[in-house]
């Protein structure tokens, strides 16, 4: 069985989401990651200084 | 020349001071009054309670860069305000008892045109029977709320560690230690590195994890929760919290207010009312925040500490405090200037200001017992507020007492989080999240209560790149390395 579908028999994790094995493996894959990382900063710098 | 104190070099305290003398030069003089002689980068005291950094790569000594900004240091702390002065004088005065070595238990009284609170939390440990005592953390369990708590709980963690290796299972109870804590996001990214250092080091299987938190729902943060988009969906905080939780196999026990710490266990009250025990091996709670217990004496030495600081002793500023009922409540309630209503050359940054009331929904057991999470400041609304303070302070100083004062309300500023999950240049990760306003504003926004365009949330190794680069930045920017006030708060 796959973790995630393991996590899923308890109780208190049935009705939430886990990633599956593609979806965790983009967390750290370093090329998408480098566009995120580029994205994320430009979300960031916007909420900043919408902020100041 | 007009003198300005600020009381406190954390977060809030150290940029009002450090822009306030920026803006005002060599004609006029800050002083700032902290009992610490290093300043702390909190957010990376996660990092030393998993062995991951060294106290010497989070803090740093205040008194050089003082001197460099041409600001009078006093390592002590605050004790009292006197906003009318005394019967002797009418200037207004701080009283404060110094904690520099060789000089411990000293006072002194500082005379001042201007005062800015930014004493940021007292760690009320002592507010749960076993936590500990006041201020001090106790010996059952462990802390990371400054740095030296955090080597303290990266020692306890390798220990853990060790008896995993020999062949022991550890229970890890990771939460808040009261029903009335904030900062859950702490204890939150405390959790996930503690679960990736078990990863690594291959004794996760021998480890059972939980959570224990005051909110009434997993994602709340004190904030009530925030609907952010994640992925092309606008989602609740509680799936994507629940979902990391269950992913990571740690189950969660909430809305819990945890009344008595022993040797190993922890007792709490639930929100339905039901009393429980939790056993443990290693385990870091959150304390409850209170104010630093300030007092303040009007000029014929008659208590007047009520007048200026709310009952959990934080500082009275603009906001609205009339009690109402949390359908009454509004964005407006919430303070713009932080100035204080009473005294007009006084206020409060960071921490330090009372919020008019909780952003969650108030709840409590039906013995009464009250169990909901109190209002986040975390570090860039603190920071923002410590500099629209210093600004309006710097032109009340160099314009008149009539100058426009600044506006920093929480409800039209946004934070961004970025909540580490482990650390790793390849295989860490870490929640980015923007969320925008802090406090939500139902009249502006309704339905969220917030702008869903401008709170988002995605974990990944870039998060941990942004924490691991904001790390060295805010560093360099505190340190006040050229360009310093280039970088944001
Ligand atoms: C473990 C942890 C992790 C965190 N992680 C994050 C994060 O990732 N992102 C984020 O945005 N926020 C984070 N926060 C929150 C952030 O640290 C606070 O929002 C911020 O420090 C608040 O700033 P402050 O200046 O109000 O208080 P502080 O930074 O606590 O500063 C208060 C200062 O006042 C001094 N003081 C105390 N008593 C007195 C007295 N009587 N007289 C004079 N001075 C006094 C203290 O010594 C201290 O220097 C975290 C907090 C913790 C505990």
């Amino acid at each position: 069985m796959k973790q995630e579908e393991l996590n899923f028999e308890k109780d208190q994790f049935a009705q939430t989401m886990i990633p599956g094995k593609f979806a965790k493996s983009m967390r750290t894959c370093v090329l998408w990651q480098l566009i995120r990382f580029a994205i994320l900063n430009v979300k960031m710098i916007i909420v900043v200084q919408k902020s100041h | 020349m007009a003198r300005l104190v600020v009381l406190g070099g954390g977060v809030a305290g150290h940029t009002t001071a450090t822009f306030a003398a920026k803006w005002l030069g060599s004609e006029h003089e800050v002083v700032v009054v902290t009992p610490n002689a290093k300043w702390n980068w909190i957010p990376s005291n996660i990092w030393v309670g998993v062995g991951q950094m060294s106290k010497e790569e989070v803090t740093f000594d205040l008194a050089p860069v003082y001197a460099k900004a041409g600001i009078t240091y006093k390592q002590a702390k605050a004790v009292s305000l006197n906003p009318e002065g005394n019967e002797s004088s009418d200037k207004a005065f701080v009283s404060i008892e110094f904690t520099e070595a060789g000089r411990e238990g000293q006072t002194e009284e500082i005379e001042y045109d201007y005062i800015v609170n930014a004493t940021g939390p007292k760690l009320n440990f002592g507010a749960t029977p076993g936590l500990g005592e006041g201020s001090q953390l106790g010996e059952h369990t462990v802390s990371v709320c400054t740095a030296d708590h955090a080597v303290h709980a990266s020692k306890k963690l390798e220990e853990a560690i060790e008896k995993m290796k020999a062949g022991t299972r550890q229970k890890f109870l990771i939460g808040t230690g009261h029903g009335m804590c904030t900062c859950q996001g702490a204890a939150f990214e405390y959790m996930f590195n503690i679960e990736h250092e078990l990863n690594k080091a291959g004794v996760r299987d021998m480890a059972d994890m939980k959570w224990i938190s005051n909110e009434s729902f997993m994602g709340d943060f004190g904030m009530g929760g925030l609907h952010m988009k994640v992925g092309g969906y606008v989602v609740n905080s509680k799936l994507f919290a629940e979902s990391l939780f269950a992913e990571r196999n740690v189950s969660w026990l909430i809305g819990a207010h945890t009344n008595k710490v022993e040797n190993g266990k922890v007792g709490y009250e639930l929100l339905d009312g039901t009393m429980g025990e939790e056993e443990f091996d290693f385990a870091m709670l959150i304390p409850p925040f209170a104010g630093v217990g300030l007092k303040a004496y009007a000029k014929d030495g008659s208590d007047i500490t009520s007048t200026v600081f709310a009952p959990n002793g934080f500082m009275k500023v603009d906001g609205d405090y009339t009690p109402k009922k949390y359908a009454e409540w509004k964005a407006a309630d919430w303070p713009k200037t932080y100035q204080n209503p009473t005294y007009k050359n006084m206020f409060a940054a960071g921490i330090a200001f009372a919020p008019p009331h909780i952003i969650s929904r108030p709840m409590s057991s039906p013995n009464g017992t009250p169990i909901n999470p109190t209002p986040p400041r975390t570090g860039m609304p603190s920071g923002i507020i410590g500099k629209a303070v210093a600004h309006s302070v710097t032109d009340l100083i160099l314009k008149g007492e009539n100058a426009h004062l600044h506006e920093a309300p929480m409800t039209k500023m946004g934070a961004a989080c970025v909540a580490s999950a482990g650390k790793g240049i390849f295989d860490g990760t870490a929640a980015a999240m923007t969320v925008f306003p802090v406090v939500p504003d139902y009249e502006t926004y309704p339905g969220t209560g917030r702008d869903t365009d401008y709170t988002f949330g995605e974990i990944g190794l870039a998060g941990h790149w942004i924490k691991h680069v904001l790390h060295y930045l805010f560093i360099y920017k505190a340190k006040l390395n050229p360009g310093w006030t280039l970088i944001p708060e």
